[in-house]
């Protein structure tokens, strides 16, 4: 799990890091009155430790959003995704998410001061996002607004500093000039990481619209928490629903990209849309090596030709295709759609992304465990 | 039963709402650390949000006196911390001559606290209470930049020295309320001395609580009209969109009309006490009373 700092002023300083990250100039000064302010409150309560940092960290309306950004990065870390940068990268899945769970840590002198996290979602995780009531939908969304996802890694053409690796010659001999020449500690380099773009295309048609919505939020979360995730529809129009997503509210996001994608439940043809997608998009270099995850159930009204022409040239240009159909998660499943045969054999994975535990079977292929 | 601060910040905003003032829970947490740390409170906002009610409402709540200081440009340290009294000091001279005193013992009563004309810094810093004075310092935005400065020192310190007399420090830190409408942006040091909240427009519930609260008469359904059309008139890009009082003026002047239901004639009567400025009534009346009215 997540290492949990023992002393509060550790903590407090790791939060002051994450506000600088963001932009915000905090002064020791503040957090110390920041510490203050928390010890006339009940921490518990994270509304009021919300409101508590803006009145002593804050200087300006302008600082709202950024601030809002690192409390929400510092405080519900718990459930982030991907954190561990190299293994063990989906330690915890998001099937965990459901129970509310609240840590509280106490000071030597048995003062609490508690980071709370919160999870208002109690749906049974197996429950198919088909059958939520809009008040279980309203739930999931909140609570998948509380999630931090990251994009999986990819090998940059750059090497980096390390603590261990290849021997950095230019650096060790550059080092020695100041010491007349003689090499005093040795320096590694590294092969960097950078983070691999993700993008969903998703269909929008009437019959899979509650688990479009469902993953649409999932790419939300990852739109928010600045990680590269890109997202398309595939209705009888291909629209970029990106810059929709990053509002801040999911629910908000949600209606911007319905009203963006007008053809929201229209019908589809598959095949030409993704062309579309390609000739505009992918082939320019906004699918080239990246992860593209594909929500449809597979209907092509078109011809099936093609779409698995179009899905071997967007094959070759990404780095893995993964598909959700929710259909599958129906007994005794065949794809006999003649889309989704047809395109099958160009699908690294293939999911179902029905239910909240499927959702995490989506996490586990896009991040290749 | 001896005054006490209010314990938590939902507390407050109940006591608050006691004085009729409703706060939500981000501006309540502010002033509750602001009475808390004793650190001055900085409020931002549109004009007519109720920010200088604020610093009213706490003076109330604690049964305290207010203290207010309202800043103006050209605004110096005679007018807002001490000043001798002149006319009295000559007049003690005078005196003094025709007794026929000794000259230096007359210059030193001169310069005592007696002669001295305190402002509402000095007067906040020498505030003895149960309860320590709510001082506001309104428009801080329309004070110079050297005020700020001034301010700066006092707002740390909490004590000036007067140069005849000594230095004076507060026996308790004085609640202290800034407010600035944000015609200037005011320095980041005094910013940084104080807790900082922007105070939004109040959300409708809190809009209609405030309505009912300050014009009896008005009943629930008219003031909800009134609220939702207000926070359509916010959105529309306004000049100046209307604030709380601008809310009032209009529900009482809809009472006063007899109105029952607000419609488009009573809203294009009425508009001059939501709008002060003729393009933006003209804003909206080119974009159609109806739409004000949600229709």
């Amino acid at each position: 799990m997540l290492a949990r700092p023992r002393d509060p002023f550790a903590a407090l300083q790791r939060f002051a890091t994450l506000l600088r990250a963001e932009g915000l100039a905090v002064t020791p000064d503040g957090i110390a009155r920041f510490g203050r302010a928390l010890g006339e409150l009940d921490v518990a309560q994270r509304e009021l430790v919300y409101w508590a940092g803006v009145a002593t960290l804050v200087t300006d309306r302008e600082q709202y959003p950024a601030y809002a950004r690192a409390f929400k990065a510092f405080f519900l870390p718990a459930l982030a995704l991907g954190a561990d940068r190299r293994r063990g990268l989906l330690s915890y899945s998001i099937a965990a998410l459901p129970n509310a769970e609240e840590s509280v840590e106490r000071t030597e002198t048995g003062q609490t001061f508690a980071r709370a996290r919160y999870s208002a979602l109690e749906v049974d995780s197996e429950k198919r996002f088909a059958d939520y009531t809009p008040e279980e939908f309203a739930r999931f969304l909140s609570a998948l607004s509380a999630l931090r996802v990251a994009a999986p890694l990819r090998r940059s053409r750059r090497a980096e500093r390390a603590a261990r690796g290849r021997i950095d010659v230019r650096r060790i001999v550059r080092d020695a000039m100041a010491f007349g020449g003689e090499p005093i500690a040795p320096s590694f380099r590294r092969t960097a990481e950078r983070r691999r773009r993700v993008i969903a295309l998703c269909d929008v048609s009437g019959s899979m619209e509650k688990e479009t919505r469902a993953l649409l939020a999932f790419f939300h979360a990852g739109v928010a928490s600045g990680a590269p995730f890109e997202a398309f529809s595939l209705g009888t129009r291909t629209v970029r629903l990106t810059r929709a997503l990053r509002q801040g509210d999911a629910s908000a996001a949600l209606r911007r990209a319905a009203e963006l994608a007008r053809d929201w439940g229209g019908g589809t043809r598959l095949g030409s849309t993704l062309r579309a997608f390609l000739d505009r998009w992918g082939q320019r270099g906004l699918a080239r090596g990246a992860v593209v995850v594909i929500v449809s159930d597979g209907w092509e009204r078109g011809d099936v030709t093609l779409l698995a022409e179009q899905m071997q040239r967007l094959k070759r240009l990404a780095h893995r295709i993964v598909w959700v159909n929710p259909r599958k998660a129906a007994e005794g499943y065949e794809p006999l759609a003649a889309g989704m045969a047809a395109a099958l054999p160009f699908v690294d994975r293939f999911v179902s992304g029905h239910s909240l535990a499927a959702l995490g079977e989506l996490l586990r292929a896009i991040f290749e465990l | 039963m001896p005054p006490v601060l209010p314990a938590n910040p939902p507390e407050l905003a109940a006591q608050l709402e006691g004085q009729g003032y409703f706060a939500d829970v981000p501006l309540a947490t502010a002033i509750f650390l602001a009475t808390r740390l004793r650190q001055p409170l900085f409020l931002e906002g549109d004009a007519g949000v109720g920010k200088t009610e604020v610093a009213r409402a706490l003076s109330g709540l604690l049964g305290t006196k207010l203290i207010r200081l309202q800043c103006y440009e050209g605004i110096d340290a005679s007018q807002a911390l001490y000043e001798w009294n002149y006319a009295r000091q000559l007049l003690h001279i005078r005196a003094a001559e025709v007794a026929g005193r000794d000259v230096l013992d007359v210059e030193k009563t001169c310069y005592s606290r007696d002669y001295l004309i305190a402002r509402p810094l000095l007067e906040a810093l020498e505030f003895e209470g149960a309860l320590p004075a709510v001082l506001l310092i309104d428009e801080v935005d329309r004070a110079d930049d050297e005020f700020e400065a001034f301010l700066l020192e006092i707002l740390s310190d909490f004590a000036i020295t007067i140069p005849e007399l000594g230095r004076i420090e507060a026996r308790e830190r004085p609640i202290v309320v800034l407010t600035s409408n944000r015609t200037r942006e005011v320095h980041d040091a005094l910013k940084r001395r104080c807790l900082y909240h922007w105070v939004e427009h109040p959300a409708l519930a809190r809009e209609v609580a405030i309505l009912r609260a300050k014009v009896p008469g008005l009943d629930a359904q008219l003031a909800e009209n009134v609220a939702s059309a207000l926070g359509r008139l916010r959105g529309i890009d306004l000049f100046k969109p209307p604030g709380i009082a601008e809310g009032l003026d209009w529900a009482r002047a809809l009472l006063a009309l007899g109105t029952v239901e607000i419609d488009e004639t009573s809203l294009d009567l009425t508009l001059g006490s939501i709008l002060k400025y003729r393009e933006d009534q003209q804003r909206v009346r080119g974009e159609g009373l109806v739409k004000v009215l949600g229709a």
